[in-house]
């Protein structure tokens, strides 16, 4: 009989499986980041980076 | 009795690294000497002499030097090294019409195989990674080190951290180039495309490598700009993951300490994973997030016109970094590879053309209110049509990885027409463009010696890569479809050789491509030779007369 359900399967199963909602988690986060309204000013800014240096 | 304040003393680097290459000769010469094949005997000597030539430039350069080292501030403002900018430009000039000839040679033999003269070190085997090495590590590598040590200086508006280590990085890449290439001349090559050199310029290239990303961190650290601007991100992502793909896919065991042959840690399809994990990644980061980077830079500075959305360019940047390490699969369709993983590859190949796009468009929309400029500017021309080839290729890419697609494509010249738009098209051009733009910064000129010159070269270039891609295109499907064609009774139509006769016309427009491809880039060389030579001084202000800030 094969044991499918064993802790062993579980946890490595978990181990490579968390990686896609984390990974999914952290991109949300970035993308939150990019459009949150307070730091629009600051990416205006920084895309007038290199027209400012001397 | 001096002072100990105008003394002159080694500083721990100088006398460091003068003990560590004089050592390094040493260890050199007895590896020539107990050297099991002729190779090896020869990049050891080879090494002995450079290690000694270091030697001698290190304490040299000590003689000629002022008491104190160059200072990272002249009057309030940074003073930035342009020094190692300069040689790595030089490098990729030389590099990339080295590169550009060899291809031409190759195009023609496929074209006449006579040319391969019947010897061993002209034969296309031998000859082919060292065009593949030259175009992309020589002169692709050389830009990189050349813009990303001006960017990331400018952006940071602080002075390159190191004193030596930016000329290690530099010379010691090049030294790597010089191994690498004259390794395959002679059959060195442990086989893996794009990764060829054999185990000790591996190890070599770590050192080097390691080295780059510590200047290049180090200046980040210590900048005065509070923002990291986003060039820098895409430099160090592609710092940061060429030095993890070339670590993962080169471990080797060497059959001797003092021979050049080595079997690389694991077979099979395996090796083969690993492999286009490196491969299409050294695509991904080398020839992508590195040239992105320039991108992001340079058009905007020629343009003279803020990135179009810096919103844009931060998820452009993560969504590139998370989406392109899983593409590789989908150079392994309809192999051993397990399905899953095809489809895995083949899946991620298609979201890829979202970022691409999305930076394609933030290059493209940075000209906004500034269109005008394409029509006086051939520099900013070659730019922005570099992103247009980056738009087209990145279309192509992904459609070429779906798996019906490449059931035709697949070992076919499509695949070199594809690589191609993106090498000529897109890193070619976004390379010469930033050309353009560096090297008068870094001699200090006013302007480049001729923009006409600069219109020539992107016409010449632009039809020589027409020719070369809709050539590809055509052979390439036309092969695929004579490699499938069956006969009502269910024979193979055509024999391979008849299919080869056939690509015979494609293989000569390719190399005529090819060949104007690299008459634009002696134009160019001859322009920017002008530029130093003969160009007019960019007048500064007078250091005693600036103002105070």
């Amino acid at each position: 009989m094969k044991a499918i359900l064993t802790l062993d399967n579980l946890a490595s199963g978990l181990v490579t499986t968390i990686w896609t909602p984390v990974f999914v988690a952290i991109f949300l986060a970035i993308i939150a980041y990019a459009f949150w309204p307070r730091n629009k000013a600051a990416f205006d800014e920084a895309a007038h980076l290199p027209l400012r240096e001397e | 009795m001096s002072q100990p304040s105008i003394s002159k003393t080694m500083t721990t680097g100088e006398s460091g690294l003068a003990v560590v290459f004089a050592v390094t000769a040493f260890l050199c010469v007895i590896a020539a000497a107990k050297a099991v094949d002729t190779p090896f005997a020869f990049h050891a000597a080879l090494s002995a002499v450079a290690s000694l030539a270091a030697v001698f430039c290190i304490v040299n350069r000590y003689f000629d030097r002022p008491t104190a080292l160059p200072p990272a501030e002249i009057n309030g403002r940074p003073n930035y090294n342009m020094g190692p900018i300069k040689f790595s430009s030089v490098m990729a000039m030389f590099w990339g019409i080295a590169g550009f000839l060899v291809g031409l040679i190759i195009a023609s033999q496929l074209a006449w195989p006579a040319l391969n003269f019947d010897l061993p070190w002209t034969s296309f085997g031998r000859l082919r990674p060292l065009h593949t090495s030259a175009v992309i590590f020589a002169f692709g590598g050389n830009v990189l080190i050349a813009t990303s040590f001006y960017v990331v200086q400018k952006s940071c508006r602080v002075r390159l951290a190191g004193d030596l280590a930016p000329w290690f990085v530099v010379v010691g890449y090049n030294f790597f180039i010089l191994v690498a290439g004259t390794g395959y001349l002679l059959g060195v090559t442990q086989s893996k495309e794009y990764a060829e050199p054999e185990w000790y310029a591996d190890l070599w290239l770590t050192i080097v490598w390691v080295t780059y990303l510590l200047v290049f961190l180090a200046t980040i650290i210590k900048r005065k700009e509070p923002h990291i601007f986003v060039a820098n991100w895409f430099y160090l992502a592609f710092i940061v993951t060429i030095a993890v793909l070339h670590l993962g896919n080169n471990p080797a065991l060497p059959v001797s300490a003092f021979g050049s042959k080595s079997y690389v840690a694991w077979g099979g399809i395996q090796d083969a994973m690993f492999q286009w994990w490196y491969g299409h990644n050294a695509v991904g980061f080398f020839l992508t997030a590195g040239f992105l980077a320039i991108m992001y830079y340079f058009i905007p500075k020629r343009a003279e016109r803020p990135i179009y959305s810096y919103r844009l360019s931060i998820i452009h940047f993560w969504a590139l970094i998370f989406l392109y390490i899983w593409a590789g699969p989908h150079h392994l369709h309809y192999t051993a590879l397990p399905d899953w993983t095809q489809t895995l590859g083949m899946t991620f190949s298609i979201m890829l053309w979202m970022p691409s796009w999305g930076g394609m468009i933030n290059g493209l929309m940075t000209l906004s209110g500034a269109w005008d400029k394409l029509r006086t500017d051939p520099v900013l021309r070659m730019l922005v049509v570099s992103v247009a080839f980056y738009g087209m290729s990145t279309f192509e890419g992904p459609m070429m990885s779906i798996k019906v697609v490449n059931s035709l494509s697949h070992y076919t010249d499509w695949t070199i027409g594809h690589v191609h738009s993106g090498a000529l098209g897109w890193v070619g051009f976004v390379s010469f463009g930033a050309l353009y733009c560096l090297v008068p910064w870094a001699w200090n000129r006013k302007e480049l010696y001729s923009l006409k010159l600069v219109n020539w070269h992107f016409w010449i270039a632009t039809l020589g890569i027409v020719l070369y891609i809709s050539a590809m295109w055509v052979s390439g499907i036309l092969q695929g479809l004579m490699w499938r064609a069956y006969t009502s009774l269910g024979f193979l139509e055509y024999s391979f050789i008849e299919s080869v006769e056939a690509m015979h016309p494609f293989y000569i427009i390719r190399a005529a491509g090819g060949g104007l491809f690299l008459i634009g880039a002696l134009i160019m060389a001859y322009n920017l030779w002008m530029t130093v030579r003969v160009g007019e001084q960019e007048v500064q202000m007078p250091v005693a007369l600036q103002p105070a800030e």
